[in-house]
């Protein structure tokens, strides 16, 4: 179900730009996709394989001369590698998603028949965010796909009707709720768990886990799905791995030595294929349960985990802080060119009390 | 006989990518310098196609992660290359430097496609490796041995490779492995940048441009230009892409046509259409020339490493 199926013929803008014969560094493309072997090595290589077969007469020598590095790049390629100011690619290959580094055309067509499940929390009070972040879904979220927004709520009367497009659905799961706020945090993986082995596993082939004091701003889609993702705690992108806030005591599940640590991902946007969603959340629920025997509870609750998960897992995508914002804790920064879910405003202690 | 004095020389690079259908397996205690969020590993090249695909440039991967990752999911490699009439001179060289760098430390079966079995060096290999072969006619045209690769691995692919092994590489015999290849190319499907026609245009890439020859790409249409010396991945998907190439190519035989670069466009044919999931960077295929050719060119751009021009 995660391997995307065979492209359809693409249809890609015509080359703009000249054909070849342009020499070498042309400007600032400079070493950039300019190096490559003279005409002569190519037909070398050539020639040996017609070694028998006497079919020396086939010299295929490059377009555009033999000797210098020339041809200027196909724009339309080339546009979709223009960060040269961020690491776009962890180094166990996972691609990190900022915008610019992805063609929208392509991965749609390969992820066509995908369905996708959003789940959100909304407990107590938290009901009053769900208007705008379905609304904002809406516009935003997988446009163009089938998908499912799992809402799971303590108050299923006040899950605000939204209109959707075709091939979307608002499911309603109700759930208990719980006195603390870390509690209500912590056991989303807890259901989340549950819930993907009851149907989820059935239903979508993709999870997507996010939080719903939030809103959808740009867009959203398949460019985010492989096996498993998390992403960049906006907060910490620049951070040291010491002064990540991870678990620092041994005693915890959720513990990291301060020497060891990719990134800070964020508790509040992760997903993936529903199998390896099953997996990573089963893993912290269980981790937070021993933790819970032993009297303690992680300093970041189920974000402790979840990176302690990641970090022993490596994700096989990382969404950039694009794809979590607080815009009034943060100034943006020149290289977040969109902000795609944001923090919507809320009163802390109003709401979770 | 024409024995060049060029030949390939097979880059190892560490590159390592979870396939996305395995399991995913949990990494012990690592220590190594962090991931920098604005730093980019590489900016003079692209290391990552629009589709998200890992392009593989030396500097952008931690090999001891992804050695871990699929030592623990004990993967298996097979190796596939075909050894026939001259080009059996190659064989030795190939499997002796594929012992010294290629996936040390992973099971890894060669699996050796020959009309002369008898001709097949003897060698030593370490534990966990194995030389198989697999007796093959021969033809009389190169092309056409180069061209039936497709049909052999494709049927071997469905007969026996599925059972034995995870992961398909299948490469040219006249190549020497000369730095390490290991398990970071691994990945569902894979193809190599032809260190030739990397940074051109794609209307001057060497595509079959027929129309009527079933590798026809037109001149708008094009990512890159894969050398068909090296490719593979998963044997699941080896399978469907020598399958689809090796049916293309007989279509072209009833209709009377041969493309251009023979298995090499129906190749590029198929990897336009069905995109890799990793790219292999010129680093992984060079030439290697008495004369040094190459280093009459313009540029001092060789960011490539110079070990690689080195005679061994």
């Amino acid at each position: 179900m995660c391997l995307p199926p065979p492209l359809p013929h693409p249809s890609t803008p015509p080359k703009a730009g000249s054909q070849g014969g342009k020499s070498k560094g042309s400007g600032k493309e400079g070493k950039e996709g300019q190096r490559r072997t003279g005409g002569g090595a190519s037909a070398l290589w050539k020639t040996g394989r017609c070694g028998w077969g006497g079919h020396g007469g086939q010299r295929r020598l490059p377009v555009g001369g033999g000797r210098g590095v020339g041809g200027e790049v196909d724009p339309a390629r080339h546009s979709m590698s223009t960060r040269a100011d961020v690491l776009v690619m962890t180094p166990w290959f996972a691609p990190i998603i900022w915008d610019g580094v992805f063609d929208s055309a392509i991965l749609d067509a390969q992820f066509e028949s995908t369905t996708i499940g959003l789940t959100v929390f909304a407990i107590k009070k938290y009901v009053v965010f769900l208007e705008l972040f379905l609304q904002t879904a809406e516009k935003h979220f997988m446009v163009g796909h089938r998908v499912t927004y799992y809402v799971f709520t303590d108050r299923p009367a006040n899950v605000p009707s939204v209109p959707l497009a075709e091939g979307r659905q608002v499911v309603v799961l109700e759930v208990r709720n719980y006195a603390r706020w870390q509690d209500v945090s912590m056991h989303r993986m807890k259901t989340i768990s549950n819930f993907s082995q009851e149907r989820f596993l059935r239903e979508v082939d993709y999870l997507v886990c996010v939080d719903v004091d939030m809103k959808f701003s740009d867009h959203v889609g398949v460019e985010i799905l492989s096996p498993f993702f998390g992403t960049l705690h906006p907060g910490f992108y620049r951070a040291a791995r010491n002064d990540f806030t991870y678990e620092r005591r041994p005693r915890s599940q959720a513990y990291i030595p301060r020497d060891e640590g990719d990134f800070y991902y964020a508790g509040g946007f992760f997903g993936g294929s529903v199998v390896e969603v099953l997996q990573l959340t089963t893993a912290c629920h269980q981790a937070m349960v021993v933790n819970q025997a032993n009297g303690i509870e992680a300093v970041w609750h189920d974000e402790s985990h979840l990176n302690r998960y990641l970090l022993y897992h490596k994700p096989t995508k990382v969404l950039s802080p694009e794809y979590l914002w607080d815009e009034r804790m943060l100034q943006r920064p020149p290289f977040l060119r969109r902000l795609r879910y944001v923090a919507v405003p809320k009163n802390h202690a109003e709401i979770r009390h | 006989m024409n024995i060049l004095s060029s030949q390939l020389c097979l880059r190892v690079v560490y590159v390592g990518y979870l396939n996305p259908r395995s399991q995913n397996v949990k990494l012990s205690r690592m220590v190594y310098r962090q991931p920098q969020v604005l730093t980019p590993s590489r900016k003079d090249v692209l290391i990552m196609t629009p589709w998200l695909a890992p392009i593989i440039w030396e500097g952008t991967f931690n090999m001891d992660i992804l050695n871990e990752q699929f030592r623990l999911q004990n993967a298996t490699i097979g190796l596939t290359v075909f050894s026939v009439k001259a080009y059996m001179i190659f064989l030795k060289q190939f499997l002796k430097s594929a012992e010294m760098y290629f996936m040390v430390g992973h099971r890894v079966n060669y699996y050796v496609f020959t009309d002369k079995p008898e001709y097949v060096p003897h060698l030593n290999v370490r534990n966990g490796r194995q030389i198989i072969i697999l007796k093959i006619q021969s033809y009389a045209r190169w092309q056409d041995i180069s061209m039936h690769r497709m049909e052999m691995l494709s049927t071997f692919s469905r007969q026996r490779f599925q059972r034995e092994v995870d992961y398909l590489v299948c490469a040219d015999v006249d190549m020497r492995l000369s730095d390490h290849v290991g398990v970071e190319v691994l990945s569902s499907l894979f193809g190599t940048l032809h260190l030739g026609y990397y940074g051109l245009n794609r209307a001057d890439f060497p595509y079959e441009r027929r129309p009527q020859s079933q590798a026809h790409i037109p001149e708008d249409e094009g990512d890159f230009y894969y050398i068909g010396a090296l490719f593979g991945g998963s044997v699941s998907e080896v399978s469907r892409l020598t399958e689809a190439c090796h049916r293309a190519i007989m279509v072209d035989q009833a209709n009377h046509i041969e493309a251009i670069w023979h298995d090499e466009s129906h190749l590029n044919k198929y990897f336009l259409y069905h995109k890799p999931s990793k790219v292999l960077s010129p680093e992984y295929l060079w030439y290697q020339q008495q004369m040094s050719y190459v280093k009459d060119q313009n540029s001092t751009n060789f960011y490539m490493h110079n070990d690689v021009f080195s005679e061994s």
